[in-house]
């Protein structure tokens, strides 16, 4: 029974990170005011990134700057769009989203073509540290993972107090609620925006390199299937901070993990209702059934400086 | 050192075809109140707007301390040691008041932010100007008084020498002015310079200095407060004599009472009690001018009348019937007007043209409609009418009501209030933020609804207007109709119930 | 939208500049698919050759670009109406998962009823479970002040979920290996009306929504009414416009449209219910509604647009190896140049106008 729950606990983890760590960009770009619906399509662009770079270069920590910077790419035209255009936020997002899964598949097919198998490639393996990994139960649940594991979640802790307790947070913070009153004190909205959404980007490339180099060692080609939407629901659903984001992605991964066990265990319950847990919990919370979440007041509004 | 702390000289502001500023000069002595008189649309916030570097001047030139300066934003002006309490003030609700305080410096080395020594620090200086303020609210919690002093805090943190303070006294009862007055003073003998943007005129001639007048964007005169009587300074700000007569005629007092509410109570919008037992009765023929600061329920007032706001306690009547809790739709249908508080906000659809936006009250009348569909020839029609009986300046009935100037929206707003013959007119702040002609016009409409015989209710916070305007005057303050006093009571008694002494109170106190 | 001939005059203007700018946008895109195009090593003429021939190149082609756009042009309202009432729906894949599986439902648990009643039902039930699936979203807005972005995309995975629990659980063709409903009967189906194409009924029923949706915002008071809660709430209220109403019933609409299109996919062409069966016309739908300006005219266009390109990409694919992903990717870009281009004109109206506008104090 240990082993069981050791072994769940931990493919929740695994299956929360790519929603975690797109998140953490994410906190920072609705802080900000900046909606980014365009996630999924950037973390697509990610995991192909990472894929072929990993395989053109043969170093997955290449893979995975070309997987950030692909996603900081998207932030870019995110950014331009939203800010400097003034364009509805939710349309250009929709637009990457688009773009993000054509290019993908397209870039896939230029570098792999159709029908060939998938190619074995530099990938993120599972971080034996000698003595805490063999913990029996602890060091499974805490211990078994790979580095980026590790990384994502020291960035947290990183990320949580540039947020609160510095003055590029308290910027950041400021523009989602009250963007012409930072400009009167001197604050340069658009830049601050314009950082927050590239930063967003990044981490959204960056969990789409996760997911095809981390997770697994293989890129399929709707593979994020919906982890971008469901890393919006995270950042809802966790308040719009770092550590609520991190809580928010455990219950949704562990959500997925209950999925695979069912459908592996061949139990006769419907996982579909299973699949569902996530997104039902977001709408819960955004009723104020799981706690209330305040969306910032100058969200999804561009600042025209007069 | 120069005598001079600030000199703009001929600063001009375009925006396209539109002359905000046209060759202003400006000199403001060190540690003098200055005001910057003119009324709306003078260009007085324009032109600060310019030297706190939020606008760009067409042309001229800035001197600070004698020497040229080039101030390209805000940045700029707080490191010349400029503040600006702007009218709407510029703060971030969802922050605590340190936070607001420290937003925007770069006053450390290390990124960290040591918000505890910031609170001491802005303790320390609410002391020294004896003010109370506690760091960690948020300033969603503060009084609007105290977000005010909370700005003036904000400024002298960044060691503002020049404070500009754009329409200060709007948010606040004749007792806060004084208050304000006593910090101004304050500032004044720390050696502070202080513009006073204002466009009343008994304030500036009580606090201020020195004076200038702007008009259509430019200088009108220059003078010594002490040297100019009240009367000079209205005709320099308007061009002309003001005319503050309105034609009134004797409507009698036996007219059936039109509106009657009754122990009215009501949840303001944060869910809090937002009146908290009204009684009052308007006849026809009559204008009933509710006085008191903005906030103290007025809005709540009207809302509740139009079935905007939920009523939880008391009756409402309109002409005889009781509409308590109604829906809106069945009040529009009493024959009641509503000329809304917020222009832009309520009144008007901004991107709708005159005839939709005329639609907006009459969407429900079976005039405008044939079945299911809108008959929009006769609402066209109808609209055509309003254009010309109210004299609205437009293109055309298609315009969007949003390339009209505040004047024209405000006559389009009135006249589609007036043209369906309500038999109650509800005004709230009919001439806010117009200049004089377009109000006298507007003051002038409403008292001929008067004089016809329909019961009109006034919401203003200009003092003058409801005294000026009303058969009796009912008083607001938190939500209680302190009294009701006939127009010819004096302001100061006035502005005592505004604060919310209640005449009977005051006179125990004599 | 009052019918006097300025105004008219206007509109038409502003239609013609907008179309005009959707030209251009188009053409930019289509030089960057080139450009793609040539980097795979492929020739974009031939591209193009196929693209020309699976959407207007044949009979059959115009027949597929259209069943195509059909459901575009339906998922297109669902944001516009949504949009028109100031809402922003993205839940149409939701909708479209929950009207298709309705009507699948009853097309196979409704039994003896004939032609056409039988298919008239199915579209009915589509209609009304996509619609209250969109009507959900909009009761947590006016009831709980949800944001509707996200509670649609969440009912999205939801629906996409429940229609896929039908389809392995209750709907199920016990004689097929994977999860898939058997075929719908006869006297369910939309039937295909012209030889030689796959031109169906639901293709009638999605145009007579486009001139419901015409006639609704300008025509009618509801419509009226309906503006002007999406332009500004607080005036809506003000004319004691009940807000409430008008948003629960534009999210009706909208998932009834989406539902709509959701039946067309399902009993028109697929016939047989599958999992995850949309091809993401309810995303795509969004982008088509954007590139008409949510205007029913510029929503006919656009969705054809798009509805001609989705046919003759898989021609493309077939004769190519392009892969259609390729010419979504070109779809994204047109929207992103078309509403940059509206943001350049808007601007360069917005500085005419000020000419007029207030000379305020600000």
């Amino acid at each position: 029974m240990a082993g069981f729950i050791s072994t769940f606990l931990a493919s929740a983890v695994r299956c929360a990170m790519p929603m975690f760590i797109a998140a953490l960009g994410l906190v920072f770009s609705e802080r900000a005011g900046i909606v980014n619906i365009g996630v999924e399509g950037m973390m697509i662009i990610g995991a192909i990134l990472a894929y072929a770079g990993s395989f053109l270069t043969g170093s997955k920590w290449l893979g995975l700057l070309f997987a950030g910077l692909g996603g900081m790419a998207f932030g870019l035209i995110l950014a331009f769009w939203a800010i400097t255009l003034r364009v509805n936020q939710t349309v250009v997002g929709a637009a990457i989203n688009i773009i993000g899964a054509g290019l993908a598949v397209t870039i896939n097919r230029m570098i792999f073509g159709v029908n060939t198998v998938a190619p074995k490639i530099n990938n993120f393996t599972q971080l034996h540290i000698p003595v805490l990994s063999d913990i029996p139960f602890i060091g499974h649940i805490l211990f078994s993972y790979n580095i980026l594991v590790y990384i994502a979640i020291a960035l947290m802790l990183v990320l949580h107090y540039v947020l609160f307790h510095t003055e590029l947070g308290l910027s950041v913070r400021a523009v989602g609620e009250n963007p012409r009153a930072c400009d009167t004190l001197g604050i340069n909205v658009n830049r601050v925006r314009y950082g927050a959404t590239l930063f967003g980007g990044l981490m959204a490339g960056l969990a789409g390199g996760y997911l095809s180099i981390g997770q697994l060692a293989v890129f399929v080609e709707d593979m994020t299937s919906g982890r971008g939407f469901i890393a919006i629901a995270a950042v809802v659903f966790g308040k719009r901070n770092p550590v609520g984001a991190l809580l928010a992605s455990l219950v949704f991964g562990a959500g997925e993990a209950v999925q695979y066990k069912l459908t592996a265990g061949n139990i006769d319950i419907p996982f579909q209702f299973a699949q569902m847990i996530p997104y039902v919990l977001t709408i819960l919370s955004l009723i104020g059934l799981v706690g209330k979440t305040e969306t910032p007041a100058a969200s999804g509004i561009p600042y025209v400086k007069e | 050192m120069s005598e001079y702390i600030l000199e703009m000289k001929g600063v001009s502001k375009y925006f396209a075809h539109v002359r905000a500023n046209y060759k202003v000069d400006l000199q403001v002595r060190r540690g003098e109140v200055m005001a910057l008189l003119g009324e709306n649309g003078a260009g007085k916030t324009t032109l600060m707007n310019i030297l706190y570097g939020l606008y760009a001047p067409s042309e001229g030139e800035i001197f600070f301390n004698g020497e040229k300066v080039n101030i390209k934003e805000p940045q700029d002006a707080i490191k010349h040691g400029i503040g600006m309490v702007h009218q709407h003030f510029m703060l971030v609700q969802a922050l605590s008041v340190i936070e607001n305080v420290v937003l925007g410096m770069k006053g450390s080395k290390s990124p960290r932010l040591d918000l505890n020594e910031a609170a001491d620090r802005l303790k320390e200086l609410a002391a020294k100007y004896s003010m109370e303020i506690n760091p960690w609210a948020k300033v969603w919690q503060l009084s609007v008084g105290q977000q005010q002093r909370l700005e003036i805090l904000k400024a002298l943190y960044r060691g503002a020498q020049l404070f500009i303070l754009d329409e200060p006294t709007a948010v606040l009862t004749p007792q806060e002015v004084e208050g304000l007055f006593d910090m101004i003073r304050l500032l004044k003998s720390e050696g502070k310079t202080i513009i006073f943007i204002s466009h009343k005129l008994n304030e500036v001639l009580s606090i201020c200095d020195r004076i200038t007048v702007l008009r259509l964007g430019e200088n009108q005169a220059i003078c010594n407060a002490s040297e100019i009587t009240k009367d000079e300074l209205a005709e320099l700000m308007v061009g002309r004599p003001l005319n503050n007569e309105r034609h009134r005629e004797d409507t009698g007092d036996d007219n059936p009472v039109v509106l009657k509410l009754e122990g009215v109570t009501c949840n303001n919008s944060d869910g809090l009690p937002g009146l908290k037992g009204i009684d009052l009765e308007i006849r026809g023929g009559e204008i009933l001018g509710i006085a008191g600061v903005d906030g103290n329920g007025q809005r709540e007032l009207a809302e509740v009348i139009t079935g905007m706001t939920h009523v939880t306690g008391g009756k409402v009547t309109i002409s005889g019937d009781d509409m308590t809790n109604a829906d809106p739709i069945d009040i529009w249908k009493k024959d009641v007007s509503h000329v809304p508080e917020d222009r832009h906000k309520h009144g008007v659809v901004l991107g709708m043209d005159l005839v939709e936006n005329n639609l907006l009250i009459n969407h429900f009348r079976k005039e405008f409609q044939k079945g299911p569909f809108v008959d929009w020839k006769a609402i066209e029609k109808d609209t055509e009418e309003i254009i010309t009986d109210y004299h609205v300046k437009t293109a055309g009935k298609n315009e969007l009501i949003k390339n009209l100037s505040g004047g024209n929206q405000q006559k389009m707003v009135i006249g589609r209030a007036l043209e369906r013959d309500p038999k109650l007119l509800l005004a709230l702040h009919p001439t806010r933020g117009l200049d004089i002609g377009a109000t006298e016009y507007i003051q002038q409409c409403i008292m001929d609804q008067r004089n016809k015989g329909v019961a009109v209710l006034l919401v203003s916070t200009e003092l003058d207007e409801v005294i000026s305007m009303s058969d009796r005057i009912a008083v607001m303050y938190e939500g209680r109709i302190i009294g009701i006093v006939p127009p010819t009571t004096s302001i100061s008694d006035i502005g005592l119930m505004m604060a919310g002494v209640e005449p009977d109170k005051k006179d125990d106190q004599e | 939208m009052p019918g006097s001939g300025k105004q008219a005059k206007t509109k038409l203007k502003q239609s013609l500049s907008s179309l005009l700018i959707g030209v251009v946008a188009l053409l930019l895109a289509l030089a960057c698919g080139c450009l793609i195009i040539m980097i795979m090593g492929k020739s974009p003429l031939a591209a193009f050759n196929a693209i020309y021939l699976g959407s207007i190149g044949s009979k059959a082609a115009i027949g597929e670009t259209i069943v195509k756009a059909a459901p575009l042009m339906l998922t297109a309202m669902a944001f516009a109406v949504t949009f028109k009432c100031g809402l922003l729906n993205i839940g149409a894949e939701g909708q479209i998962y929950m009207g298709g599986m309705a009507a699948m439902t009853v097309a196979q648990v409704v039994k003896g009823v004939p032609y056409p009643l039988h298919m008239i039902l199915c579209v009915i039930a589509g209609m009304l479970v996509g619609g209250i699936w969109g009507g959900i979203a909009g009761w947590l807005k006016v009831r709980f002040k949800a944001d509707e972005m996200i509670t649609t995309i969440m009912l999205n995975y939801i629906g996409l979920q429940f229609a896929n629990f039908m389809v392995t659980n209750v709907i199920r063709d016990p004689a097929a290996s994977l999860p898939q409903s058997a075929r719908a009967p006869e006297s369910a189906q939309l039937t295909q009306f012209i030889s030689g194409t796959r031109i169906h009924v639901g293709v009638i029923f999605a145009a007579i929504c486009l001139a419901f949706y015409y006639i609704f915002l300008w025509k009618t008071t509801a419509g009226y009414r309906t503006r002007v809660v999406g332009m500004n709430q607080h005036a809506a209220h003000f004319a004691g416009i009940n807000s409430k109403k008008h948003v629960v019933l534009a999210m009706f609409m909208a998932g009834a449209f989406s539902g709509l299109a959701g039946v067309c996919e399902i009993l028109g062409l697929q016939i047989r219910m599958l999992q995850s069966f949309s091809p993401g016309y309810g995303f795509d739908g969004i982008a088509v509604a954007m590139l008409g300006n949510n205007s029913p005219l510029g929503i006919l266009i656009s969705s054809l647009m798009f509805g001609a390109l989705k046919a003759g990409s898989n021609m493309m694919q077939i004769v190519t190896q392009i892969p259609t992903a390729t010419i979504s990717l070109v779809q994204g870009l047109v929207i992103l140049f078309v509403v940059a281009s509206r943001f350049l004109v808007d601007r360069a109206e917005k500085r005419g106008n000020k000419k007029l506008a207030k000379g305020g104090n600000r």
